[in-house]
């Protein structure tokens, strides 16, 4: 398989009121594509840092991050901004769509960044981000209009608009209602059988078993980093819920 | 990225929040609307002043007796006699750039006709004044060389004369009124030409030949002014050099001796009566340009705001793939379409302005094309201006701050 991420030896030092904190103490880490892969820890642990370093928004102070094999830690903002766009696709916790903006539009928001992109290709590419999300139908509806579990379909039709080398995915479920999680968590599974690198963030241990790999860290260092032998199946968990007639 | 795709962003932008983006307009609209507006009105009054001097004969030289000084006493300049028939004859035969020369006596008092009088001004003249002073008989004729030699005692009327003596409306050529004791035949009546800028009745007067008016009226040999017309307007300072030059020669004045005579053209009158509605303009412009600039603030305050409550949309930006000058070109484009879309409705909104003064209030108005135009580039240079710092302070937000921020 081939490799989509290589961190080695990676620090990241931050400079708060004169003293150094250290959020990442030196962390290695290959993610194959094809992986789905949770990266877990409770707060402070270094997480965000290193979400944040994955989806090159910031640089490691040392060590080096290779994503796709370009080198990162060596690249300037705009040559950054350019890898995200072509290379990374983000979800968020809180969905992060336009206001007063359609499906559509907010799908294609990517690739307006991309000059190589047509309008017509922009069009069709989101159109069908959309139908594989299963919003085929609500291509038009504005993001006002939506509920939290389209909404975050909808930002996931967005991280995959480019066809990204990753999906970087921060707590995607931490907003959902506990269907509607499972909902998002299979539409995940689908992406991740089709083929995708998903990196799942998140301090729910719960999630783990859904993934096919589990990184735990802890004060900036990761503790464990294990293959998850049985993965469980989102669609069979979804199905046991409990009816609820609302 | 290019700017198509950024002025369809910025536009959505804009549609997402109208009434604020029209709320935000309203300073430009009313700033530019303002300018256009006051540009013209004071374009408008200073070209209806221009016009009229130039129906008086914009390149009309007056000369007057003056600037004597007899034992220390400055004295009236109509008290002076400096000013005599050799000096119009020299004047008339050795210039080269006048084409018309005036003498001009006058005299007050009442004019009547049978049981009717009016108060009015005889003017002693030559024909040549006709050309000068640009007026036109309507009826008749002018009188002749032949009668200035004689010192004919006939005349011609303007219309106001004729309305307050002849309120029957018949034919006045060939009628005797009396002025003062002289009778003096009408051969002639001028064609109507209303009040000047300065409100005078450019109609209540008689003209004479001014031999008549200075032998049978006043008895004086000396002249009261001289009139002439230059060539053409740029003649004007050429013209006037000339007529000191010989005048100073006639009076003797040695070099170093004051003018006993002051010489003004039309032109002065004009610079001089429109530099006070140059300064109503300046000042109109000012006042508008303010609310142009208070417009400008008003798009800044607002682009600010706009930017604190889009930080989460920059951050999201900039996290798929947004470069800083993006977001920097997109906050511009914003601040620009408001003000160049302000302005066109300001433009729109002055000249309408301009057209209701002119209709309602009867004020003449001119619509200058730069005064347009300059408001218009003002604005939009207003819109970079004042979207700089708002748009900068945007491309600069750090992504995963802005992500973060509540």
């Amino acid at each position: 398989m081939r490799e989509v991420i290589r961190l080695e030896n990676v620090r990241r030092d931050f400079v708060v009121g004169g003293e150094t904190v250290h959020a990442l103490r030196g962390v290695s880490l290959t993610i194959h594509e094809g992986e789905f892969v949770t990266i877990m820890g409770t707060s402070g642990s270094g997480k965000s840092t290193l979400l944040n370093l994955l989806g090159c928004l910031d640089r490691p102070t040392s060590g080096e991050y290779f994503l796709d094999g370009s080198a990162v830690r060596s690249m300037d903002k705009n040559a950054r901004a350019a890898l995200r766009n072509r290379k990374i696709g983000f979800v968020f916790q809180n969905y992060n769509l336009l206001p007063k903006t359609t499906a559509l539009e907010n799908v294609a928001l990517p690739l307006l960044y991309n000059p190589a992109c047509s309008a017509a290709e922009r069009r069709r590419r989101a159109e069908q981000a959309l139908l594989s999300v299963g919003l085929g139908e609500r291509m038009l509806h504005k993001s006002n209009q939506m509920s939290g579990g389209q909404m975050q379909r909808v930002a996931i039709a967005r991280a995959l608009v480019n066809d990204p080398a990753v999906i970087l995915a921060d707590e995607a479920t931490g907003n959902l209602d506990t269907r509607t999680s499972f909902e998002v968590l299979v539409l995940f599974q689908q992406l991740h059988a089709a083929g995708r690198t998903i990196i799942f963030v998140t301090h729910n241990p719960e999630l783990a078993r859904y993934s096919s790999r589990n990184v735990t860290l802890r004060d900036g260092r990761i503790v464990s980093d294990v293959r998850n032998p049985q993965i469980l199946s989102a669609a069979e968990a979804l199905a046991a819920l409990p009816r609820t007639d609302d | 990225m290019n700017l198509v795709n950024l002025f369809k962003i910025a536009f959505k932008a804009l549609c997402n929040n109208k009434l604020r983006g029209f709320l935000t307009m309203l300073g430009i609209i009313i700033g530019v609307g303002s300018v256009i507006t006051m540009l013209a009105i004071g374009q408008g009054s200073k070209r209806s002043i221009q016009a009229q001097i130039g129906e008086m004969g914009s390149n009309m030289i007056m000369i007057h007796p003056g600037g004597d000084r007899r034992g220390g006493v400055r004295l009236d300049a109509a008290a002076m006699e400096s000013l005599k028939l050799k000096d119009l004859e020299d004047i008339a035969t050795q210039t080269r750039y006048l084409s018309a020369v005036s003498p001009s006596v006058n005299s007050s008092g009442q004019a009547v006709y049978g049981a009717n009088n009016t108060p009015t001004t005889v003017y002693g003249i030559s024909p040549e004044y006709l050309e000068i002073r640009r007026y036109k008989v309507a009826d008749g004729d002018m009188f002749s060389e032949q009668d200035v030699r004689t010192a004919a005692k006939v005349c011609l009327v303007g219309k106001s004369v004729v309305d307050e003596l002849f309120p029957g409306g018949e034919s006045v050529v060939g009628k005797v009124i009396r002025f003062g004791k002289i009778p003096l035949r009408i051969i002639g009546v001028l064609e109507s030409k209303g009040y000047n800028s300065m409100g005078m009745d450019q109609d209540n007067l008689i003209l004479a030949p001014y031999t008549t008016v200075q032998k049978r009226m006043l008895a004086i040999t000396h002249l009261q002014s001289i009139n002439c017309s230059a060539l053409s307007e740029s003649h004007t300072d050429q013209a006037i050099d000339e007529i000191s030059a010989i005048l100073r020669a006639n009076h003797k004045l040695r070099e170093g001796d004051e003018d006993d005579f002051t010489i003004r053209s039309q032109q002065e009158l004009a610079t001089m009566m429109t530099s006070t509605t140059d300064m109503m303009t300046l000042l109109l412009a000012a006042v508008a340009g303010i609310s142009l600039l208070v417009g400008g603030i008003g798009i800044m305050n607002i682009m600010y705001v706009s930017v604190t409550e889009r930080t989460r949309e920059i951050g999201l930006r900039m996290s798929i793939g947004a470069k800083g000058r993006d977001i920097l070109a997109q906050f511009l484009i914003e601040s620009i379409l408001i003000s160049v879309t302000g302005g066109l409705i300001g433009v729109f909104v002055g000249v309408g302005a301009a057209l209701l003064v002119n209709l309602l209030a009867a004020f003449p108005i001119y619509i200058q094309p730069w005064s347009v135009l300059l408001s218009f580039a003002v604005c939009t240079l207003t819109g970079i201006f004042f979207g700089w710092y708002p748009a900068s302070k945007a491309a600069m937000l750090d992504p995963i701050e802005a992500l973060r921020y509540e």
